[in-house]
């Protein structure tokens, strides 16, 4: 009996070393992999933070180094103020494109996500259209003759447009899924209580749709803020400069100011870092939409 | 029910929709297809045919753009998606630190793609980067990443991977933490290590985000732009260029039809790749 009892002690002692042993290796593991993530990901943070406190020379080096002097205010007042205010400016005009487009792109897309979700005969029908525009990419030369013949190239209006145009898809399909997971009973009882469709669709529905509505905003925001590709085909020119182009300032064939140019890149990641900050989870919830359903 | 519905979801609601769509994206696709197979100002048009696409398949600086957008699209995608796994799955297991892994492994999905692209530019400096300096560290040359041909373009690549890499993670710990607990539980006491867990459970069931991110990754590998255009501008030579900076080189030069066919082409280029895919991955998952 006691070798028995002795049996099951050695047996529950090697388990708890092997146990043991394991969480070691374990740790071990972890503290790698967490090293090595924060290595390929923290660096590149960490070189343009740094090298945007330096000056001109000792930034051109490139290095990982703590600067000789720091130059925090010189170097973003220069970045400021550079040629009138360029940057500032193209603060203005970008928060002014986002803030438009999102607006056009959420009153559009509810509106259709609503009827698309609700009619699916006519969403089947739809489904390819919606579609490409997920898939193609903008063409450039006839999108700017359709922006030329209606007077809109280089405006505003024109941008704002075509970026909710782009953008429409996207959210559209997000409002069509989002909508059947309201009961239509909802809307048969509003009818009986003598709802029309808009009274419907403004009064009832629309409220109902907060939690897409501010996934819309904040996915769409980051996009249309970070959008170069479509700022330098579509809205061309010193006067309407936008963020991503400001970039270009501190480049250039004699040289690139590292030290500005890494300001800058600080500068234009700050609206960006608190919608992350504050919005973590509606961004990662927006991104992995269908991930799990397909 | 037929008509009522159609009284309480009226045609109306679609029309701002369409009109917007239709006419700044829509049209002008369409359009492509016409000025395509002209010699074009803008003002004026004259019709030549096929011409500008023949030039496109003839012409070695056009044509490089087709070979590079597929190894650009399929490097980024493997990349994503294997790195995108195992960062998942690890993210996903009993470690500490989990959350603000994640934060940093994401965060580079918000920023701008230009400021990544200068940034990278910077630290693979053939001489002065700081990866170049580090791989002198342990007693390697490192290689001129963006000024050598032979692989500028895969440095491009890596960067992209780099700043996407954190969406494929969040969509595969989104389609893992779907995966009813049980699986493992029973996998457990049947005595399975940690490897077959993996390939018999995780894998098989995160098909759908599997998908997801091929696809995602795929289409945006296809049409990519800015980063190229910020990291080498499709050089050196043209060694780097892509069919998007290709058809924008064509637009600034002036050639207005031959960039219009450049982005026909670019259309099919993703028609025809992206769509056998996504049709193929979706059967796919029928099966099992």
């Amino acid at each position: 009996m006691s070798g028995k009892q002795e049996g099951v002690i050695e047996q529950a002692t090697t388990r708890l070393e092997t146990k043991k042993k394991a969480s070691k290796k374990w740790f071990l593991f972890e503290t790698f992999a967490v090293l090595f993530a924060a290595i390929f990901f923290g660096i590149p943070f960490y070189f343009v933070i740094i090298n945007s406190f330096k000056n001109s020379a000792d930034a051109a080096k490139l290095s990982l180094a703590w600067p000789e002097a720091f130059q925090f205010f010189a170097n973003y007042k220069e970045v400021l103020t550079l040629n009138d205010g360029v940057v500032l400016r193209a603060f203005l005009n970008s928060s002014l494109i986002t803030i438009a487009s999102i607006i056009i792109i959420i009153f559009i897309c509810s509106m259709a996500g609503f009827v698309l979700s609700r009619r699916q005969g006519m969403a089947k029908k739809l489904n390819y259209v919606i579609l490409m525009g997920l898939m193609i990419p903008p063409t450039i030369v006839p999108t700017i003759w359709v922006l030329q013949q209606l007077g809109l190239f280089k405006s505003f209006p024109g941008i704002i447009l075509l970026e909710s145009a782009l953008h429409f898809s996207f959210a559209c399909l997000l409002y069509t899924a989002f909508v059947a997971t309201i009961p239509r009973e909802l809307d048969e009882a509003a009818l009986m209580d003598g709802c029309g469709p808009f009274q419907l669709f403004f009064k009832i529905i629309f409220p109902l749709l907060k939690p897409v509505t501010s996934t819309v905003i904040v996915l769409s925001s980051i996009q249309i803020y970070n959008d170069f590709e479509n700022m330098l085909y579509f809205f061309p020119g010193a006067e309407n400069a936008t963020v991503q182009l400001t970039l270009y300032n501190f480049t250039g064939v004699y040289g690139t100011s590292y030290h500005l140019l890494f300001a800058d890149v600080l500068l234009i990641s700050i609206p960006p870092l608190i919608l992350f900050i504050f919005f973590n989870k509606k961004i990662v919830d927006g991104m992995t939409a269908g991930a799990v359903k397909g | 029910m037929n008509s009522s519905a159609k009284k309480m979801y009226p045609f109306v609601f679609l029309i701002p929709a369409a009109l917007v769509y239709c006419t700044f994206f829509l049209f002008p696709t369409l359009m492509a297809f016409f000025y395509s197979m002209t010699w074009w100002t803008l003002d004026d048009w004259e019709f030549i045919g096929f011409e500008n696409f023949v030039q496109f398949f003839q012409e070695p600086s056009l044509r490089i753009g087709f070979r590079n957008t597929l190894i650009y699209a399929f490097t980024t995608m493997g990349g994503k998606v294997i790195l995108g796994l195992f960062l998942a799955v690890f993210l996903c297991s009993k470690i500490k630190n989990k959350d603000f892994l994640r934060s940093i492994v994401f965060f580079p999905a918000l920023l701008s793609t230009i400021a990544v692209g200068f940034t990278f530019s910077a630290l693979m400096h053939p001489t002065d980067g700081i990866i170049n300096k580090a791989l002198s560290l342990v007693g390697i040359t490192g290689p001129n990443w963006l000024g050598d041909a032979k692989i500028a373009l895969l440095s491009v690549a890596m960067t992209d991977i780099w700043k996407g890499v954190g969406i494929a993670t969040v969509i595969f710990i989104a389609g893992i933490m779907a995966i009813p607990n049980h699986y493992y539980e029973a996998l457990k006491i049947d005595g399975g290590n940690a490897l077959q867990s993996f390939f018999y459970i995780t894998l098989p069931l995160s098909r759908p985000a599997l998908n997801t991110v091929i696809i995602l990754a795929l289409i945006g590998g296809l049409r990519t732009f800015d980063l190229v255009w910020a990291m080498t501008g499709g050089g050196p030579g043209f060694s780097s260029d892509l069919l998007a900076s290709i058809v924008y080189k064509q637009y600034a030069s002036g050639f207005f039809g031959l960039a219009t066919a450049g982005n026909v082409l670019l259309f099919l280029f993703v028609g025809f790749i992206a769509f056998p895919i996504f049709k193929l991955l979706n059967r796919k998952e029928v099966d099992l």
